[in-house]
């Protein structure tokens, strides 16, 4: 950990940086390594921006490390638009400020492995540790939702133990279903459709994280803590049945 | 007074589309709507409404369709063989659709996504403020035969007005503006990018397009690992085979596969409405001739209304009158399929 933010502290002079996305976007980011000071700055200057309601920015969100602005290069130039973040970046030391309020912890019951979850042997031996450690490893982690996206309502999870920086896969796995808890770089993504993806499939889950039809139609939101604690098959096709929610509790966190 | 349309027939992917819900990216939802954008806006020139009005996306095929009272439509986008009660009609053209004529729309000949619009647009609750189908996230659904559609009320009744599309059916060039993981890509690869003929797989969809070719492909050291970063569409994503994806209106907003370049919004409907047999090639542009290309984009969607021209008829042509064909390259839509 002292490893890590030692090169967080030396790194910091390149970041923040802002470069343009495609046309019409433009990304602060805090980092180029996952690092919980430069998430929590993403989040942060994310909620400024929305505060400040510039004229021509058409909407923003938050990346794991960045901050994205959509905005009308016709009507606002890129100069423009990066002379106002680049403002903004100086007003205060985003990666010390605090994490989002109204943050919660949630436990979703998961099935690891077999024919629901195929790629937790892989995974764990890529790792370079047992089924059985890996099991233990995943369902024990606290992690934190580092962002939404993908998918509507679905979250990057981190971050894992050191042994999960694995990398994805070469070829995507051509579906995973909603629900899948999948995993590589030190991170979890609990997928809210089905999906062709590169991280492997290790555990199953019955909640659903995106609801069109709902009031509340995304679940989890950027700071809530998930914990996944392992299951059997029984009891999760139990919650299939249950409800949206699939056995997943919360409870608010100070 | 406002009816309703009823899919007799439906081809395999019929959707609602508009221009899509912006707002929703930080929740992970992407933007969505028209598959073709420029389509979308010279259906509301030519129907003479707004552009935020809903429209049936047909990706590939239409179906058949059916109103319960009289109503102006307009085709766009890829031209399909189309019929009102057997007669044929031209694409880009307002018609009257008299109550209970059984309109027929079957394969695209010129591109992917045709699109069929009603005077006052359909008229489908808002979901998160957008009428359109975002398929991958399961807002609406893909249409099946024997749906119905309500129609909102038509302030208009003009009808037998023309509009020469904007050219971009066929392949051809693409512009592309370097992204975030650009610099990834060796010079070398970039050039190898730059000249080669690409077509876009059978496969492609709303989430996005494979683009095939002859060669080894465009992967990068390092590129399995690279952080999930935001995606925005027309992202050209290389993933674990070298294969570029162009990411499309339904993409995923965020990933982690390296990213080459990104279309030019105003180029992305060339990509989607390119038919597999068609070229691409993609060329890196400066922000400064994106800027310059996508305001003149822009400039020619504002003028299309003031471009759309009478349908004239000729007398000895007077038996068909739907179908009249007014300057060359405009398709009667009385060919053979």
């Amino acid at each position: 950990m002292a490893d890590t933010a030692t090169k967080n502290t030396m790194e910091r002079g390149l970041w923040p940086r802002i470069r343009t996305v495609g046309f019409d976007g433009m990304l602060v980011s805090f980092g180029d390594r996952l690092s919980e000071p430069a998430n929590r700055a993403a989040l942060a200057f994310r909620a400024a921006v929305e505060k400040e309601n510039w004229e021509g920015v058409e909407e923003s969100s938050t990346s794991l490390l960045s901050c994205f602005l959509r905005f009308d290069p016709l009507a606002r130039s890129h100069a423009e638009i990066e002379a106002q973040l680049r403002q903004l970046l100086g007003r205060t030391d985003w990666y010390a400020e605090a994490l989002p309020k109204g943050r919660r912890l949630w436990r979703i019951p998961t099935v690891y492995g077999g024919d629901l979850a195929p790629q937790l042997d892989e995974a764990a031996a890529v790792a370079g540790i047992t089924r059985d450690e890996a099991i233990r490893s995943l369902s024990q982690a606290r992690v934190r939702v580092q962002t939404i996206g993908f998918a509507a309502g679905q979250p990057y999870l981190g971050e894992l133990p050191e042994r999960w920086d694995i990398p994805r896969q070469q070829a995507l796995t051509p579906q995973v279903p909603e629900g899948a808890l999948a995993v590589a770089i030190r991170q979890l993504v609990l997928f809210s459709v089905t999906t062709p993806t590169g991280w492997r499939h290790v555990g199953q889950t019955a909640i659903r994280l995106f609801r069109p039809e709902s009031e509340t139609p995304f679940v989890l939101r950027p700071g809530d803590e998930v914990m996944f604690p392992s299951v059997s098959r029984e009891v999760y096709e139990n919650m299939r049945t249950s409800g949206p929610d699939g056995g997943a509790e919360f409870e608010a966190l100070k | 007074m406002t009816g309703k349309l009823t899919i007799r027939r439906a081809g395999p992917v019929l959707t609602v589309q508009d221009r899509g819900r912006g707002g929703y990216l930080a929740y992970g939802l992407s933007r969505g709507g028209a598959a073709d954008l420029t389509a979308l806006a010279e259906g509301a020139a030519l129907m003479g409404q707004s552009a935020d009005l809903a429209a049936l996306e047909m990706a590939g095929f239409g179906g058949e369709f059916v109103t319960d009272v009289d109503t102006r439509i307009a085709l766009t986008g890829a031209e399909m063989s189309a019929r009102i009660d057997g007669t044929p009609v031209a694409w880009n053209v307002s018609h009257l659709l008299p109550a209970g004529a059984v309109l027929s729309i079957g394969a695209a000949r010129t591109g992917i996504y045709g699109y069929l619009h009603v005077g006052g647009g359909f008229d489908l609750d808002p979901r998160l403020g957008s009428r359109a189908t975002h398929v991958s996230a399961g807002i609406g659904g893909i249409l099946q035969s024997g749906d119905t559609l309500r129609i909102g009320a038509d302030r208009s009744d003009e009808v037998g007005k023309l509009l020469v599309p904007e050219d971009r059916f066929g392949g051809g060039e693409v512009r592309v503006l370097p992204s975030l993981q650009t610099d990834l890509f060796s010079e070398d690869i970039r050039a190898a990018f730059e000249s080669t003929a690409f077509h876009r797989d059978m496969r492609g969809n709303r989430m996005g397009v494979r683009m095939n070719f002859d060669g080894p492909g465009f992967l990068v050291e390092g590129g399995l690992s690279v952080l999930s970063e935001v995606i925005v569409p027309g992202d050209i994503q290389i993933t674990g085979d070298g294969a570029p994806f162009v990411l499309m209106a339904e993409c995923q907003t965020t990933g982690g596969y390296p990213r080459i370049g990104t279309v030019l919004p105003c180029d992305l409907a060339r990509v989607a409405q390119a038919q597999p047999q068609a070229v691409l090639r993609f060329r890196f542009v400066t922000m400064a001739e994106a800027v310059e290309a996508e305001r003149r984009h822009d400039a020619n969607l504002r003028a299309l209304r003031g471009r759309l021209t009478p349908l004239v008829r000729d007398p000895r042509d007077m038996h068909d009158l739907l179908s009249y064909q007014l300057i060359s390259g405009v398709i009667a839509g009385n060919e053979e399929d």
